[in-house]
Parts: C-alpha cells; structure tokens; sequence
C-alpha cells in the first residue's frame, strides 16, 4: 500500500481470478512464484502479464523461429532488435522490418492503422535511420462482406493519415480480399530506414548510474493491455474493446523523429527503444536485458495525461509517440536541449543499475521488484502440440478433367482483371504521399517499388508478398512460395535480394491444427531462404487471428529489400513500345490448383499450389536481373495471381499509355490453364530484337527455358487463337474493378 | 542567388526542397528555423510542404504565427521573392500574403499523383523563363488543395493576371477530370498583385531529376533565379 499524489492507491489482492483475468495460466503463475520467491502484488502480476504475453514473448514460436536463417554476409543486426538491419557498402546500411497491427485495425480502422504505421516507423528510427519509405500488405473480408467497405476505408485512410502527416512515403503494398479474413482483418506495415554504417543504436541499458531518459506525448490510460489483446481470439464482445486501441499523433511523431535523429548525430546516448506494446514495461526491461543490467524507475517522474493514474496503468499504458533512452551521465540537460527545441518533454525517471532487477518506485516507495531475467531469457517458452489437419487431405483433392472450361475465354480474362484481388489499387496508393523525400524511382503498381539512395548510384526495390490461399492448402509449399515470388518481383526491377522481414499471421497456437500450420510456412519459408540466399534479419508474430474458434488461412507476409547497384538501369513491368518482341522466362504448366482464376470463376479453393524448383526459381530470377542490369530488358513482370493472360494485360494497361499484344503460344495445355494457370518461376519480358540473341546467351547461361512469344503493338490484346479483346476495354475493367464494388 | 528554405515544426518537404536546390541544381541554400528571426541577405524564401503543427487546425493556420514569419512579411513586403509550396501556399493564404483559402479536395480525400500544369503567365519572376502555354508535369499529394476565392477576388485574380498555373489535361485543356481537387477554375498556383509572392499547390521539388520522372520542377527553380540574377533582393 502507498499513497499517490492524488489519491490513496490499495494495490488490490491477487486472487486466482485476477491472474486468470491477466492471461496467465496456472503453470505460468507458479512460474512467477518461483521467480520471485513469493507471490506477485498486483503490479508486478501487471507486468509479468504484458511481458509474458504471446505478443511480448513469442512463447508459442521460438521455438520454430530459430529455424529461419538469419545469418548473412551483409546482415550486421538481426532479429531480436527494434529493426534488422543490412550493409548496403559505401559506409551505408538499410534498417527494416514488418509489424501487425491487427486486431486494433479491427476495432478501429483508422487508429489501428495509423498508430500500426507510427509503431513501425518507431522501430526504424530507434536504430538511427531515417525511414525511407513505407509498404502495407493488407487482408480484408469479402469485397461484399458489410464491413469490409468500412474496413479498406478507415484503415487506408488511418495509413495515409499518419504517413503523409509524418512525411515519409508509403510505396503501395498489397491488398487481398477473401472471406477467411471477414471477422480478422490484417494489416501489417512495413517501413525501410537508411542509416550510417557507423552510427547503428540499438536497445540496450548499460553503465551503472547512467540516466534513463522518458521522451514524446505524455502517458495516458489508453492502450492498457493492449498486448493481451493482442494474444487473445476474438469473440463477439470482444469488438467492445474500443478503449484499448491507441490514438496516433503524426505530429508529435514527426517532432520525436527529427529530435532522436538530430540527438543520434551526438554521442550523448548508450542506448535507445520505442515503447510500443507493453509500453515502458517492456522497452525499460528489454533494454536491461541485453546489457545484462538493472533498471529503477520512479514512476511518479513519468509525464502524464490523466490525473490518479496508477503505478500499474503507467507501467501499462501503450500511448503513442514515447522512447525511452539511456543517455550518458552528465549529457542530461545537453539531451534535454535538443528535445526542447523540437517542444517535446525529456525527463529523467531512473537509472540502470547493477543488480539486475527490475525496480519500480512510486515517490521512493518499492512497488515492484523483478528480476530482469524473469521477464526477458526466463519467459515461457511451449513447444506446443502440432498435428496436421484432418481437412488438409480432402482440399488438396482437386481434380481438374472435372472443371468445365469456360466457353468466353474473353469473359473469363474480363471477369478476372476485374477481380478485387487483381483489380488495379490505384484507389488505394493515391491516398498514400508516395513522392515525399524525392526519392521515387517506381512508385506503387509496380512488381516491387524502387527508390534511389541520394549521394550514390545504387537504389532500393522494396516488396511485401505473401498467398495464404496456397498456405491454407500446403503451408509448407505456400511458405516456399512466398519468399520465392517476393524475391522475384525484386528480380523484375533489376534488385538482388539482401534480407526479409516477415509477419507471420496465424490463428490460435492453442490449435495444434494452427501450429502445425506455423511449423510447416517456417520450413518452407527456411527452404526457400536458404535456396535464394536471402536471410531473415526482422520479423513479427500475430497469432490468435481468430473469431469463435475459426483461425484466417495462414498467412506469412514477406517483404523484402534488394539492393540496385545502378538505379538509371531499372525497368518497370509495362510494355513500351510497338515491336518489341515478349519473351516468357520459364515455363507454364497445368497448375490450377489454388489459383485466383479457380476460386473468382468457379468459387473453389482446393488442390495443389503450383509447384517449385528453387533452383529453376533462383535461375529465372538471376536471368531476368542480369538482363536488366546489361539492358538488354525494356520491361519485367511476374507472372504470378490470374496467370500468363492477367501478367499480359497488365503489361500493357499498367502504364501510361495502353498498348496491345499480339501473343502466339505453343503449349498444348487446356486454355483455361494457359491463360491463368499460376505456374511459379515465370517472367514475361519485352526487349528490341536485336537484343534477342543477348537475352538468349544469358538463359542458356542460367539453364533458363525462355521462348518469344508474341509482340507489342496495336489495340487489342490478342492470345491466339483463346482470347482477343482491345486494350481500352480491358484497361476500364481493371481501372474500375475494385472501386465500382466500394460504391 | 541566395535561396532560405523555412522548416516548420511538421514540415516535410523541406528536406526535399534542399537537396534539390543544393544537389540538382547548384545552387545556395540556407536552412532556416521557424523559431528564429529572419536575418540575413536572401533573394528568395521558400516555405515548404507538410503538415506545419500537424495541421490539426486549418492548414497553415498555426504556421502563420511563427517567429520567423514577421521577417518573412516585411521581407514580401519590400519586394523579395517568397514561394510557397503546398502548405508553405496554405501559409501565405493564412497569412495574408496570397488572396483566397485552400480547402478540403472535393473528393475528401488525399490525393497523390502526377498532373499537367498550363503556364498562364510569364511577367511574374516564377515563370519568367517558362512560356505562355508551356505544360509542366509534376505531382501534388494533399488532402486539402481545393483553392477557393470569393467572385470578387477571382475577378481581380484574373484582371491583374495573377493565375499563374492551372490544372490542364495532356492536351493543355483545363477540363474538370484535369482538376485534381476541385480548384475554382482549374488554378494550381497564383501571385500576390506586386508578383513577388507565389503560391502553388504541385510539388516541383519532387520533379527536379529524370530518374523521378519530370525534370519540370527544376524549370520554375531556374526561373527564379534566373530573374534573381536581374533584381535586387531587399536586405531585412
């Protein structure tokens, strides 16, 4: 018991309810008891709560994770920092990483979006750099579920809202739609930052005596438990939680930004963290924990929003824009200098310690003590049950000869392009400020966004990727698939893959059906890390997506960064002039299964995901590189949703300018699986004629099945002798397929 | 040609505007701080794009009251060139500088993306390199760019030509699917009536380089200096 400023604070007695009501399991608090040698108080079961959380804690997946590649030449920071982070040479280095904001998204769109942005980019400049650019892979419902409208325009609006505000530019992403996602929507952000080689912070307390420094908006009550949230299934009351979700101030971010970079310039700081989820509970131990030291904090010091907050509500709360940093004894008020000039607080509340504990003091008064170990190394950590799930035999049982193929080969690629999830996005990145920082090589709609890096040659391709429609029928193949087809739109700019980052969105690894799940997209994620050699330097977990018990399709989110060695040689996907010669890079085979054709055509989600050989994958995609970087290439797509037909039509309706092809293919393969078959590995290209027999030396090179196809030119899109519709007619469906549905 | 670029708490684009002056165009640039009295010789102050204090109030409206804005007003009172891009063209309307508001796009939303711009006028410092007619391509992004003026004002914006640019399609037109946010006669940027005071909604420091696309923002950077080397700056 102690007294507050303001009002009498009882810590309440810690009843079995209560620490049920916190998320912790039986096990778990005889955990605690041990840690501590007696039983928690009410603030200190607070904290274990947040700390030992799905979300804090990665108790359900660390055990899997360990099995990713992390290690590369060039990674100089990998997982379990703010940000991974990779040498780019030239004294430079990029800082990345993904993060879900999903459930808040849910309860609120707009917040939950925006204050997902603000996290991510958080986490970017901990380290140092200056966030570059922004991506957001995105899940809604069906288009025509009732909330998804709602859903896209809140949590787009929330996107922009934030990224423009703060001044850093959001380069597209992805946008899928599918009624798995009806009740949980994903959106996960990811931001790039650029950060000299030399100049890295990281989260780490250290040097007895040394000022922990509290800096940005004041602490309020909202967010309090968010990261249980977030470790928690949906129900129908749990859409109540409302409170729980933050508010964004870009602003203040902006301001909090341009003070911790211009302080980073400056030796004043040991070390530096966002207090994201679990709030000053989690960025004070975190830090401690990997400098091996102690923390004390005097709560009482802590700027605050609302009067009689608790000890226990501001070890809690999850307001927005706030870092803790450890700065060098001594530097205090040169520190506090930089932070008044931006009009942000900066207010010493404790110190590191030797002792290894982690102490909260209210007006000098102890009212929590625990060891840094119990909340960070010594968390739980499960191997939980995994078993594979009864209904996964029967959906991969698909059986083509029985699917009627459409008689309009014309109508089928119509209704296609038309598709939400095919469909242009237009709507979407015109809301996002992607010219900011001028840096904008390819901006969104591309296979991978590109930006220059000012002072050098070299450029950036950035993409976030992932088919959970090929997860839920082979997590392990749809693993595979999703690093494979991201670093094949790095390819399709001229980039060489460099790191990933991943968000890994599951149901509840309480399901052993779940986590079978999960272990079997980190196998195929690690096969394809490997084959590629593209390491794992960041990443995030979301599990619990899940409403009464029914899990979202695993979806895996990747994205990736590759490194341009001349930015002047990149090519966008769209064709660019009548009679140059389209080549396909690859080869098509009968591969239905799982494909967008198969489900908005005939409504099934069932078979097999197209097959893979990293080693062709890894062939195609060094081809395809190559050619760019000796321009050779006037133009690169993936062939990837809707097939050979959709990659086409999108080549010639991306641009500008439409322009038609005329395409003679030779295969003997059904047309329905010609024209939208997702056959991996394959890359259309367009390229002058003279540079045929240079194109040609470089497949033979790398083993590369290629063959001409067809050529550009005239009005209409032309796949003989299946399809044949003008390009004006094809560019209005795809213009419009996505906004005439959100009307 | 000495150029001062203002950086508002919030503003973003400044950055941009710097590097481009500095790295694609050659030329001297100084930083300047909202909080600071202007001082110092300049021929051209910038106040650049952003979110000046969030713009949680109208745009610009917070901006205005700045220290560094009274220098500003008697350095655009005296005759020295002042641009203002996107929320710097807020802050110039708040201020008084410029006739007429910027408010939310007929659209209500933001919007990004590239548009064609028609040169109306060339007797202003801006656009005295440019021609009558000239196209320029550029982006705009922002959420409210929708220039207003009452009868009244756009009567006298239009007797002593001040419409310096309009929002046009590839062809040249002013048409209404060429008018990005809904703009009162397709205007894009406008002069104060002495023409030492400009204010525009698109981005030419985001079209300085032909890797980004459009070298055309450069064009109106040029312009002003070019008409700098011919005038006197007045010393604050």
């Amino acid at each position: 018991m102690f007294e507050a400023a303001s009002h009498q604070f009882i810590q309440p007695a810690v009843t079995p309810e209560l620490v049920a009501a916190h998320g912790l399991s039986t096990d778990e608090y005889e955990k605690i008891i041990k840690a501590l040698g007696r039983e928690p108080n009410y603030t200190e079961l607070g904290v274990f709560s947040v700390m030992w959380s799905e979300h804090c804690s990665y108790k359900s997946s660390r055990y899997y994770l360990k099995n990713l590649p992390t290690e590369g030449r060039h990674v100089l920071q990998g997982p379990g920092e703010n940000a991974g982070v990779v040498d780019i040479g030239g004294g430079l280095a990029v800082a990345f990483k993904m993060e879900s904001h999903n459930h808040p998204s849910f309860i609120e769109p707009y917040q939950g979006a925006a204050t997902g942005v603000g996290g991510i980019l958080r986490d970017i400049f901990t380290m140092g750099a200056r966030p570059l650019a922004s991506l957001d892979s995105l899940r809604f419902g069906a288009i025509d579920h009732p909330r998804t409208r709602y859903l896209l325009s809140g949590v787009v609006a929330g996107i922009g809202g934030y990224g423009n505000c703060i001044g850093v530019p959001t380069l597209g992403g992805e946008c899928y739609f599918d009624e798995c996602y009806n009740a949980n929507i994903l959106v996960n952000a990811f931001t790039l930052g650029l950060v000299k080689k030399n100049r890295i912070f990281t989260g780490i307390a250290r040097g007895t005596g040394n000022p922990v420094i509290y800096v940005g908006s004041k602490t309020g009550r909202d967010g309090i438990h968010g990261a249980t949230m977030a470790s928690e299934s949906f129900s129908e009351e749990k859409e109540q939680r409302r409170p729980t979700v933050q508010v964004g101030d870009p602003f203040t971010e902006k301001l909090l930004l341009e003070a911790c970079l211009e302080l980073m310039e400056k030796d004043f700081i040991i070390g530096i963290q966002d207090m994201g989820a679990a709030g000053l509970t989690s960025s004070s131990t975190e830090m401690a924990g990997r400098g091996g030291a102690g923390i004390e904090l005097e709560l009482s010091a802590v700027p605050l929003r609302e009067k009689g907050m608790t000890p226990y509500e501001i070890l809690l709360s999850e307001s927005q824009e706030r870092m803790l940093l450890v700065g060098r004894r001594g530097t205090e008020s040169e520190i506090k200098k930089i932070f008044e000039k931006w009009d942000l607080d900066a207010v010493v509340i404790g110190e590191v310690t030797d002792d290894q504990q982690f102490r909260a003091l209210w007006q000098k008064h102890e009212v929590a003590r625990i060891p840094i170990r119990a909340l960070t190394k010594d968390a739980p950590a499960y191997q939980r049950p995994a078993t594979r799930p009864v209904y996964q035999e029967q959906v991969q049982q698909f059986d083509l000869a029985k699917l009627k193929e459409p008689g309009d080969l014309n109508a089928a690629l119509k209704q296609l392009l038309g598709a939400p999830n095919i469909a242009s996005k237009e709507w979407i990145y015109r809301q996002y400020d992607h010219y900011v920082r001028a840096n904008t090589v390819i901006a969104p709609g591309a296979d991978a966004a590109v930006i220059r890096i000012k002072g050098t040659h070299k450029g950036l391709a950035l993409t976030v990727d992932g088919n959970s429609r090929y997860c839920y029928l082979d997590p392990y193949v749809g693993g595979v698939l999703a690093v494979a087809e991201a670093a094949r739109n790095l390819a399709c700019v001229g980039a060489r893959p460099i790191g990933l980052t991943d968000c890994l969105n599951f149901g509840s690894p309480e399901n052993p059906e779940v986590m079978w799940q999960f272990a079997q997209v980190i196998q195929g994620m690690r096969s394809a890390c490997l084959a590629l050699n593209v390491p794992v330097v960041s990443g995030n977990v979301s599990f619990y997506n899940e409403t009464d018990s029914v899990p979202i399709y695993p979806t895996p989110t990747i994205g990736m960064v590759g490194l341009i060695e001349k930015i002047d040689r990149v090519v966008t996907p769209w064709f660019k002039a009548s009679g140059d010669i389209v080549v396909l890079l690859g080869r098509t085979r009968e591969e239905l299964g799982g494909s967008e054709y198969l489900k908005w055509l005939h409504g099934v989600t069932r078979g097999t995901p197209p097959w893979i050989d990293l080693k062709m994958e890894s062939a195609v995609q060094r081809c395809c590189t190559e050619a760019i970087e000796q321009e050779v290439l006037c133009s690169a797509h993936d062939v990837s949703d809707g097939g050979m037909a959709v990659a086409l039509a999108e080549c010639c309706i991306g641009g500008e300018k439409p322009l038609g092809v005329r395409i003679e293919s030779r295969e003997m393969i059904r047309g329905d699986a010609l024209l939208f078959s997702e056959s991996q590995s394959r890359i259309i290209v367009s390229l002058k004629e003279e540079n045929l027999d240079k194109l040609r030396e470089i497949a033979a090179r790398h083993n590369v099945p290629m063959q001409a196809i067809g050529t550009v030119g005239g009005p209409r899109f032309i796949f003989e002798p299946l399809v044949q519709v003008s390009v004006e007619e094809l560019k209005g469906i795809w213009s419009t397929g996505l906004t005439s549905r959100l009307k | 040609m000495r150029w001062g670029v203002i950086t508002f708490p919030g503003s973003c684009d400044d950055h941009d505007v710097i590097d481009c002056l500095k790295t694609d165009l050659g030329q001297k640039v100084k930083v300047l701080w909202h909080k600071d009295e202007l001082a110092g010789n300049f021929d051209c102050i910038v106040l650049p794009g952003g979110f000046s204090y969030g713009d949680y109030l109208r745009c610009g409206a917070m901006a205005r009251f700045s220290p560094i804005m009274r220098g500003v007003m008697k350095f655009a009172q005296s005759g020295g060139l002042v641009l203002g891009v996107c929320n710097g063209f807020q802050i110039l309307c708040e201020s008084g500088l410029l006739p007429g508001a910027l408010v939310r796009n007929t659209g209500l939303r933001f919007i990004c993306q590239p548009v064609h711009l028609r040169v109306e006028e060339t007797d202003a410092p801006f656009t005295s390199n440019l021609k009558k007619g000239q196209l320029l391509r550029m982006p705009v992004k922002h959420g409210e760019g929708c220039y207003y003026a009452d009868a009244k004002t756009l009567e006298s914006l239009r007797k002593n030509r001040q419409i310096l640019l309009r929002y046009v399609d590839a062809k040249g037109k002013p048409t209404a699917t060429a008018n990005p946010n809904g703009s009162v006669e397709n205007i894009a940027g406008i002069c104060n009536q002495a023409r030492n005071v400009f204010g525009l909604m698109p981005h030419p420091e985001d079209a300085c380089s032909a890797l980004l696309g459009s070298e055309d923002g450069a064009k109106l950077f040029m312009s002003i200096a070019a008409a700098c080397a011919v005038r006197v700056s007045p010393h604050v």
